[in-house]
């Protein structure tokens, strides 16, 4: 009896070791410089706003920490799309001024990969700016330093919520150096190809409402073709 | 019994680790791809919309008044959106089944010429970035070509054409089509 509450213990602690080893896994969460920092090439600075109520529109499945936004948006709850968010968002530009639209839909990536803390979301950008042209940017996100960071110790506090500063790279591909593929649909931009990163900046997030204080950075490098 | 409890720590990590390594973390709904063989190669796929049923958003600013729907939306008052439209709907694959989510952008008063883009999302597939013709067919409908895709449609090329028709014979007042007529063009690889 005493050697199989032994084994089943022994058990049990493997199994709390393995979940605080994947949770404090030193290797992974590490910042790292975008390649656009150093690159040569005229980028592109835009951010926006990644807390819901300064969306234009943000929906869901209704029942995620982040709520719909306004409250009477059509919910995303058919079974293909129930994963799926959308946001609907005004795009600043480097100063801060309102350049454009930003159109963002993102769905859970079927290469996560826990083991390799990996929390994957495939998502697409559609970016509207007047006088300039349209862009598609496509890319896989890692939500895991986010989940680690953010959310986890926002759901082990007694408020419920997290305040710091965290930075993060989100885009981990699906181009060279882990960079988002951009293409020019219209305008200055037409039949341009360029790459992408974007990144998260939060200060304050609830479990109650998702995040409270956060923006959102993309910074877009295009190359011409004619290499003009 | 130590030695019992370093075999049963030992299986428990292991355990742990196999059941996490063979158990997907994601497993995205999917519905069957109603695709179409044509005879000159490449594939063809039938996508529709509802209307209103399947519209989730629609904004708009035409001469400073706004139309966004739902009406609760805070359509942003630049003047350099004027004669934009965003539209954004549910998908319908052509069993009546939601598959994605698309959206419509638009505008006639861009200096370097008016525009009408969809952008259609399969979570999971891919996503489809399409360019239409301004102008229409005969028959009223509109072409277009694809300009990016991803995932599944990377590296592919090929032509959307959107129809609208407005006699379904049910309650619903409009039914948007989209045909997607795409094909593999290894040599137009992003």
């Amino acid at each position: 009896m005493k050697y199989l509450a032994a084994l089943l213990s022994g058990l049990l602690c493997g199994v709390v070791l393995f979940i605080v080893g994947l949770y404090y896994n030193p290797f992974v969460g590490r910042s790292t410089v975008s390649p656009l920092a150093i690159s040569d090439t005229d980028v592109h600075s835009m951010s926006y706003s990644a807390v819901m109520a300064d969306s234009i529109l943000f929906t869901n499945d209704g029942e995620s920490i982040s709520k719909p936004y306004p409250e009477k948006v059509a919910e995303l709850w058919e079974p293909t799309i129930v994963d799926t968010q959308l946001l609907v968002t005004t795009i600043l530009d480097s100063r801060g001024q309102a350049a454009g639209i930003g159109i963002k839909m993102s769905s859970p990536s079927e290469k996560t990969r826990l083991l390799k803390s990996q929390l994957l979301v495939d998502s697409v950008w559609h970016l509207y700016i007047p006088g300039q042209g349209t862009l598609a940017i496509s890319q896989t996100e890692n939500y895991w330093s986010y989940f680690r960071d953010i959310i986890v110790p926002a759901w082990r506090n007694s408020s419920n919520s997290w305040r710091g500063t965290w930075t993060k790279n989100m885009t981990i591909g699906p181009g060279a150096l882990g960079m988002a593929a951009v293409t020019g649909l219209s305008g200055d931009f037409s039949g341009e190809q360029g790459e992408a990163v974007e990144s998260l900046n939060a200060q304050a997030y609830s479990i109650l409402q998702g995040p409270v204080a956060m923006t959102g950075t993309l910074i877009v490098a295009m190359a011409d073709p004619t290499g003009s | 019994m130590i030695k019992t409890f370093i075999l049963g720590l030992a299986l428990g990590l292991l355990g742990a680790a196999t059941l996490v390594y063979v158990t997907p973390a994601v497993d995205l709904q999917r519905e069957q791809s109603l695709i179409s063989v044509q005879p000159n190669q490449g594939n063809r796929e039938v996508f529709h919309i509802n209307l209103p049923y399947d519209r989730i958003f629609s904004g708009s600013q035409n001469g400073g008044q706004n139309n966004a729907f739902p009406r609760a939306i805070a359509w942003p008052q630049q003047q350099a959106l004027d004669g934009s439209d965003s539209e954004i709907f549910k998908l319908r694959n052509s069993k009546d089944i939601v598959v994605g989510i698309a959206a419509r952008i638009s505008s006639t008063k861009e200096a370097s010429g008016s525009f009408i883009q969809w952008m259609l999302h399969l979570p999971a597939r891919g996503s489809i970035f399409a360019g239409m013709q301004p102008g229409v067919t005969e028959k009223g409908d509109r072409d277009g070509l694809l300009l990016a895709g991803t995932r599944e449609f990377h590296n592919m090329s090929g032509t959307l054409q959107e129809r609208f028709d407005t006699d379904t014979g049910t309650d619903i007042s409009g039914r948007l089509e989209l045909v997607a007529s795409l094909r593999t063009s290894p040599g137009e690889a992003q």
